[in-house]
């Protein structure tokens, strides 16, 4: 179980959607995110959480829908159909291209975004459950010309070659280092888990996590 | 041809400015924060989606298609039928329908509502048990048989048996006598191959084998038979997938009747614009193709492929509108990447003292329906005296495409892992087995043995090796190694290559970088000649409009596009000179460029800046060609490669866990260590998750594939690949080669070396990849339970 990524697990924790509750249907995220990790959770969970998305969701749909979501600051309006996930509709909608669908089912981590400072599977999120809350891409990490500490140890370090997980891999070394400022090796190999590589960038990345994680506070 | 040496050659270790230096890669930048474009994230106007029909069936014939009710749903632009009734399919998840709409959703929904109707046919998708009493072919040799043979290295006397009794199937054009030759084929054998009659293939059979003749090299008969030990061993390893994270796809559009637009995901972007044309019957000159970036290929991304003609074909129906179709990610799996399987029953003749005299080998595999050849064997080690035999499956499991090294890490897994098994039966440390035959691996003995060495350093395989199975407790570790090797060479290159008066540079080339370097290292060449830094120079690839470049296969980028842009940049320069000579008193031949000036090489003060100098030519830019081949011996080809893995097993749960691995490589002139590196890594982790976990599992009663999803068909993770050290051989020896391709090479020692590791943790061999736990612990537990089955 070396493996599994520990962020979606903390996300499938009962007291968090109630929190995040905000009447259109979060829950129903919940039970996405649960199917997502699969093997993870018993299956009692999925049955649990879909009956509770069931009680609980005000009716969306068919059709489309309008749709506010807040990203890397900035307020995107959209009219989408409540089955649009959070993932197609930063790429469709709003050409945010850095999230990559690659698994589309919440296995790789090439779409991983920051959901008020976690990462989530964006594959795993419906647009509409991400109204109020505030998401981070990779875009609004930093920009070429003024790269965050974290991009500019992925170049230092080689740590990508086609780059297709690259923008995945940042985003989910972002919500890695915010929880461990301070990461063994031990801790980044099961931290950064829940993304795959297909060229082989592991060497290049765990020099890079660490190479951030020193000069985050410089 | 010195003279051209002279001018073009590659500059001495201490004159070169960037090459071999550790910059990062250019486009990086991008890339980590999410701008860096691929075709996936391309968005043209109006862009419509497609999603695709696929065939449930892994044999059948289509009986009728109905599309009228998808093409009444809301949104739908287009509906285009790719195999229309009567077609026979012969693999599950082949392209039946696509739909175009305004949206993924209302694409999906179209698709849902297309009705088709199959008759299905028997089909076959087993290629794990061996093939009994299969008769020899007689049929007329295809091509592809041929590339076996001279990859296997078959003697002329057998090739030209085997031509003179089966004929040929095609016809042998004066190009691929040309491309033979090059390849050191013998002029008996193409005199034979162009002299030989043409046959039509004879109607297919029901069986599935297919078995080639055999092949001898020498005397096994009398190797096997003076024997002082013989060792004999079950290897080998499943189909896997290329599982590329940007699956395979396009968008196409039509900006008049016959002018095709695409973006497409392509390792072939000067190649792919011909496929297009044959495919749509409209001239190459009419298609234009673009691509900045690309998430993987891997060998899997050549052609246009049946999904590239269709979503043109389907954007023609929407009146020319763009339409995107890539692949979902079970389609990806299913029908776009299959490295053929190939498994063996290997016998071994050995004296006392470790010398290798006899090999035989009996081994089947398949690539698809198309059955596919057999790996070279024995690799590297060409042990004398051989006794072959290969029998092709025929499967309805989808195509075969190349993957990294096509059939190398194959033949070495079978041949390393049956000399392994050969060293523990001679109580011998199989390194010391290895460097005693070294010879055997002739002409590049010396860097084997140099490579060796330096890895079993690096990972103190003296201090650390025990004999196998030694060790107690439930953990058990152990060492395994492997040697490989490959070609290289440069494929054709063109580029243009500009200096303007301002001082700009600017170069362009229809080539592609899949993640490799590419684009950094054509800079690092043309900043190393010109004297800048490669911020200063701007370069375009990705589109066909620019010069030609080949496609990135068989480690041969590097190569093509090292040459035509040294040789571009030297003749740039070189006008250059001409120009500012006379202002600096000298005669061009007595500058040089060096730190953004051109100066003086006896007077290195005497000087001016790049820019200064560029201002003097006025209002016309330099401007040049470079190509690939053209003059000076700048590349070749030919490279040897060790790797060594660590491992330990769980001898319980039958877990095993990557310690450390070693790779020790050469690869001529290196250009770009940092990316060059990152090469070797790469394919050293993909070599850990095909040895661990990766198999396009078959479900033979459905004939579908039973993993098509990351879940069940495993990558590893950051987690799974242990410590990793790369070592690149340079300096005196290598240098002087010129650079020599990467992509290949390193790929394939991996799975063969950790298996050897595993066999020697745990005593005994685990016959077939991926070596999962279940495969341990019943190698472990012959004699166990119903599950303890290889």
């Amino acid at each position: 179980m070396d493996d599994l990524p520990d962020k979606p697990a903390k996300d499938n924790k009962p007291k968090e959607s109630k929190e995040t509750s905000s009447g259109t249907g979060v829950s129903r995220r919940d039970f996405l995110k649960i199917s997502g990790v699969g093997a993870a959770v018993p299956l009692v969970s999925h049955v649990s959480a879909l009956a509770l998305a069931e009680d609980q969701a005000g009716i969306q749909g068919p059709g489309k829908v309008p749709v506010s979501l807040t990203v890397n600051g900035k307020k995107l309006n959209a009219q989408l159909e409540p089955r649009v996930t959070l993932l197609d509709a930063l790429r469709d909608q709003f050409d945010l291209t850095g999230a990559k669908r690659v698994c589309d089912r919440g296995t790789c981590g090439a779409c991983t975004v920051l959901l008020d400072g976690k990462a989530v599977y964006s594959c795993s999120v419906l647009a509409i459950d991400a109204q109020n809350h505030e998401i981070t891409t990779v875009e609004g990490l930093g920009e070429p010309v003024r790269l965050h500490p974290i991009q500019q140890a992925f170049v230092d370090n080689d740590a990508q070659q086609c780059g297709f997980c690259t923008p995945g891999f940042v985003v989910a070394t972002k919500a890695f280092l915010d929880s461990h400022p301070n990461p063994t090796l031990e801790q980044i190999k099961h931290g950064l888990g829940g993304n795959f590589c297909r060229c082989g960038t592991y060497a290049g990345m765990r020099a890079a996590v660490m190479q951030a994680a020193k000069t985050k506070g410089a | 041809m010195a003279d051209d040496n002279t001018r073009y050659g590659w500059p001495a270790a201490d004159e070169r400015s960037l090459i071999g230096k550790r910059l990062s890669r250019v486009d990086g930048p991008d890339k980590v924060s999410g701008r860096a474009k691929y075709t996936y994230d391309v968005h043209r106007p109006g862009m419509l989606y497609g999603k695709v029909v696929r065939c449930p069936h892994a044999h059948a014939k289509v009986v009728s298609i109905d599309i009228s009710a998808a093409e009444k749903m809301p949104g739908v632009k287009a509906i285009h039928i790719v195999q229309d009734a009567g077609a026979e399919i012969h693999w599950a998840g082949d392209d039946i329908v696509v739909v175009a709409a305004v949206d993924e959703g209302a694409a999906a929904d179209a698709a849902r509502a297309v009705k088709v109707e199959y008759q299905p046919l028997p089909h076959f998708v087993d290629d794990f048990a061996q093939p009994k009493d299969v008769a020899e072919s007689t049929d007329p040799l295809t091509q592809r048989d041929l590339f076996t043979m001279f990859n296997n290295d078959a003697p002329d006397e057998q090739v030209i048996a085997a031509v003179q009794k089966r004929g040929l199937a095609f016809k042998v054009t004066p190009e691929m006598a040309q491309r033979m030759k090059d390849n050191e084929v013998s002029e008996n054998v193409i005199k034979t191959l162009q002299a030989a009659p043409v046959k039509q293939a004879a109607p297919a059979t029901n069986s599935p084998y297919k078995k080639e003749s055999e092949s001898v090299k020498g005397d096994p008969d009398t190797a096997f038979k003076e024997a002082e030990v013989v060792s004999e061993g079950v290897y080998g390893c499943p189909v896997i997938t290329h599982c590329c994270l940007e699956s395979h796809g396009s968008i196409a559009e039509w900006t008049d009747s016959d002018h095709l637009f695409s973006h497409i995901s392509t390792q072939n972007v000067s190649g792919v614009p011909g496929q297009y044309a044959q495919a749509l019957k409209i001239p190459e000159a009419n298609v234009h193709v673009h691509q900045d970036h690309i998430g993987g290929g891997f060998g899997s991304k050549f052609g246009i492929d049946r999904w590239g003609a269709y979503t043109a074909q389907v954007s023609k129906k929407a009146g020319g509108k763009p339409v995107r179709v890539m692949l979902e990610r079970d389609a990806e799996l299913e029908v776009a990447g299959c490295r053929p399987s190939a498994f063996a029953k290997v016998r071994i003749a050995a004296k006392k003292d470790g010398t290798l005299t006899g090999w035989q080998s009996d081994s089947w595999g398949t690539g698809g329906p198309g059955g596919g050849g057999a790996p070279p064997m024995p690799y590297v080690v060409i042990i004398p005296n051989q006794r072959k035999q290969h029998t092709a499956i025929a499967t309805n499991i989808g195509p075969a495409r190349a993957w990294r090294a096509p059939n190398h890490p194959q033949g070495c897994l079978i041949t390393m892992s049956a000399i392994e098994d050969a060293a523990a039966k001679l109580n011998m440390d199989p390194l010391d087995l290895m460097l005693k035959n070294i010879d055997l691996a002739a002409p590049r003995a010396a860097v084997y043995r140099e490579e060796l060495q330096i890895a079993a350093d690096l990972i103190a395989w003296k201090q650390n090796w025990h004999q196998r199975g030694q060790g107690s407790g439930v953990n058990k570790r152990g060492l395994g190694l492997a040697i490989h090797t490959w070609g290289g060479r440069g494929h054709d290159s063109n580029c243009s290559f500009t200096i303007h008066p301002t001082g700009a540079v600017e170069i362009k080339m229809g080539t592609q970088d899949l993640g490799v370097g590419t684009r950094t290292a054509i800079l690092i060449v043309a900043g190393d000649t010109l004297g800048l830094p490669i911020n200063q120079i701007d370069l375009k690839i990705g589109d066909n409009q620019y010069p030609a470049s080949g496609g990135s296969g068989g480690s041969t980028t590097i190569g093509g596009v090292s040459s035509s842009t040294r040789r571009a940049a030297v003749d740039a320069r070189d006008q250059l000179f001409a120009k500012v000579a006379g202002a600096l008193n000298a005669k061009p031949e007595e500058l040089e460029a060096v730190g953004g000036n051109i100066r003086v090489k006896s007077a290195p003060s005497c000087s001016m800046s790049w820019k200064d100098a560029c201002a003097r030519l006025g209002t016309q830019p330099i401007q040049v060609i470079g190509k690939n081949p053209g003059p000076g011996d700048l590349i070749s080809s030919g490279v040897g490669g060790a790797v060594m893995a660590d491992v330990s097993v769980d001898t319980e749960t039958g877990i095993v866990k990557m310690n450390k691995m070693v790779c020790v490589q050469d690869c001529g002139l290196i250009i770009s260590m940092k990316t060059a590196e990152s090469q070797v890594y790469g394919a050293m982790i993909m070599g850990i998750a095909t040895t661990l976990y990766e198999e396009k599992i078959m479900d033979r009663n459905t004939g579908q594939m039973l993993n098509p999803n990351m879940d069940f068909y495993r990558l590893a993770g950051i987690g799974d690949v242990g410590e990793l050290v790369v070592h690149m051989m340079t300096g005196k020896g290598y240098d002087e080669r010129g650079p020599i391709g990467l992509g290949e090479p390193p790929t394939v020692g991996p799975m063969a070396a950790i298996g050897n590791a595993v066999a020697n943790a745990i005593g005994v061999r685990v016959p077939f990849l991926p070596i999962t736990p279940d495969r341990v612990v019943a190698a472990l537990n012959p004699q166990g339970g119903s599950n303890a089955t290889v």
